[in-house]
Order: structure tokens, then C-alpha cells, then sequence
């Protein structure tokens, strides 16, 4: 026999509200944060810090729908579409990142013939 | 329109997702890594779609999937990736790194678990709108576009961007 929490519970999960996407989004984050933080080899650490983005994206986007549903007059209804438009220039600095970012590689690959984090020292005190 | 089965799609493209980020740490070849990230980005335009974001799901297939895993794919191809593979994958804080994300993770549940009552039923019913319009009136409609110097100044920044790449994959720098 099914406890009434267990069953609230279940409501609650096939119930998809805000909190579930930003649930989401804070799961992508930490796998990108993980990467950042753990990997050597540049190109993943770069691929990590699009998936931070990503998040964030998800974020801007779950919280301009639950946005949307707000009443009128504290800013709300179909026209408030902020978090999207935020989504859409974060997706263009997330372009000029990986630009900037893959040429800085490919001009430390010539270099250095590597594509390893910890070997980038030339700047280390 | 009503959606169909959101539980269903909504965890099957969640752990799509989140497998598809696991894969993108955890694997020794980069090109199976942005694979997986392509994989992970399609899901989340899906997502994006059943946020009713078509827009935005649009931009993220055209220019995350199609354009900058390109870029990526491209320069894994450029450089020499048989050396690297035979190396070590993760670097000497990986412990350290793997505790400051745990220490993040914990300070997002207490967040989440504390604001609950923030987000109460997230239920929108509204109509459907023209979502793409909408988007463009704030880009950059005469009187209601807020957003237009902000779009601008992204112009500047691709700008600056394609300077920065140009100069940086110079031969001598």
C-alpha cells in the first residue's frame, strides 16, 4: 500500500513545473564544472564551458515561461519574452567564446605541439 | 495546442541530456566527445520547444549544433589527436575539483530545496503567440524593442570575435 507522501511525491514529479528545468539546468552546470575542473585536454575544457552555458540557457528559458504566466501588471503575459532574448545573446557570446577560444588553441598547438592544460605555463610565477 | 505526455518527454530528454554530458567528460577521444555534446544540444532545442520557445530552439540547432560544433569538430581535425589519446585524461586536482563541484552541487540542492515554495505550480495557461514576433518586437521594435542597443553592441562583439580568431590563427604571432 502506497504511503499519501509517496503518493504527493509522485504527483509532484510527473508534475513538470519550473523547478524541474532548473533542476536540469543545475545538473548540466555541475557536469561542465566538473570538466572545466578535471579535464587536461583543452578542446574538452572548452566543450565543458559550452555545457555552462547551456545551463544557463535553460535556465533563462524555463524561468521566461514560468515569466510568461505572471499577471499583467507585475510585468507578466505573452509578450514577456526577456529570458529568451537573453538565451539568444548568451548563444552569441557562447560563438565569440569558442572563436577567440579555438584560435588561442590552435596558436598554443603551434607552439607547443600540445593540447594539454597544466602545460600552458608560460604565464606561471 | 494542448502538449502531449510532458513527464515523458521531459525525462527522456533530460537523460538524454545528462548522459550526453557525462559522455562529453568522461571520453579519451575528442570527436566522441562533441558527438555527445552535439546529442546534448538537439535534446536541449527540444527542450527549448516544450518551453514554447521555438525561436530559441531554432537558434540553438542552427547555430550551436550546425555552426559551433563545427568550429569544434574542426580544429579536434586540425590538431593531432593520437598523442593526446595515449596520455593521462584527468589532471592532478581531479579530487580537488570533483569536491569544489560537490561543495557547488550541495549549496544548489540546499537552494532548491529551501526556494521550493517559490516556484509555486508552474501550470501557464495561456495562448499560444506568435513567439518569433514577440522576440523581435523586443529586438527591435521602435518603442517596445529595450533590447536594441544590447543587440548592437553583439554586433561588436562578433566583430571583436572575428579579429581576436583571425589574429590568433596568424601564422607568427
Amino acid at each position: 500500500m502506497l504511503s499519501a507522501q509517496f503518493e504527493t511525491d509522485m504527483e509532484a514529479m510527473l508534475h513538470i513545473s519550473t523547478l524541474h528545468y532548473l533542476v536540469l539546468g543545475a545538473a548540466l552546470f555541475l557536469l561542465g564544472v566538473i570538466g572545466v575542473l578535471t579535464r587536461r585536454n583543452v578542446v574538452i575544457v572548452l566543450m565543458s564551458i559550452e555545457l555552462i552555458l547551456n545551463a544557463v540557457n535553460l535556465n533563462l528559458v524555463a524561468l521566461s515561461r514560468y515569466w510568461q504566466g505572471m499577471p499583467a501588471h507585475m510585468g507578466g503575459g505573452p509578450g514577456a519574452l526577456h529570458g529568451q532574448v537573453f538565451a539568444i545573446f548568451v548563444i552569441t557570446d557562447a560563438a565569440a567564446e569558442a572563436a577567440v577560444g579555438l584560435g588561442i588553441l590552435i596558436a598554443f598547438f603551434r607552439n607547443k605541439e600540445t593540447v594539454n592544460v597544466d602545460e600552458v605555463n608560460l604565464l606561471k610565477w | 495546442m494542448n502538449p502531449v505526455a510532458t513527464p515523458f518527454f521531459f525525462y527522456l530528454l533530460a537523460g538524454i541530456m545528462i548522459i550526453g554530458g557525462i559522455l562529453v567528460i568522461t571520453r579519451k577521444n575528442a570527436v566522441h566527445s562533441a558527438l555527445a555534446l552535439i546529442t546534448t544540444l538537439l535534446a536541449q532545442a527540444a527542450i527549448y520547444l516544450m518551453l514554447y520557445a521555438p525561436f530559441v530552439a531554432g537558434v540553438q540547432i542552427i547555430l550551436y549544433a550546425g555552426g559551433i560544433m563545427v568550429l569544434f569538430l574542426f580544429v579536434i581535425m586540425l590538431i593531432n589527436i593520437e598523442r593526446t589519446q595515449k596520455e593521462r585524461q584527468f589532471n592532478k586536482q581531479w579530487l580537488v575539483g570533483i569536491a569544489a563541484a560537490a561543495a557547488l552541487g550541495g549549496l544548489f540542492i540546499a537552494v532548491y530545496t529551501k526556494g521550493k515554495t517559490l516556484f509555486p505550480e508552474g501550470r501557464v495557461s495561456y495562448e499560444e503567440v506568435q513567439n518569433t514576433q514577440g522576440v523581435a518586437t523586443l529586438l527591435f521594435d521602435r518603442h517596445a524593442g529595450v533590447y536594441m542597443f544590447a543587440f548592437e553592441i553583439a554586433s561588436l562583439l562578433l566583430l571583436v570575435a572575428i579579429i581576436g580568431a583571425v589574429v590568433m590563427a596568424k601564422k607568427r604571432i
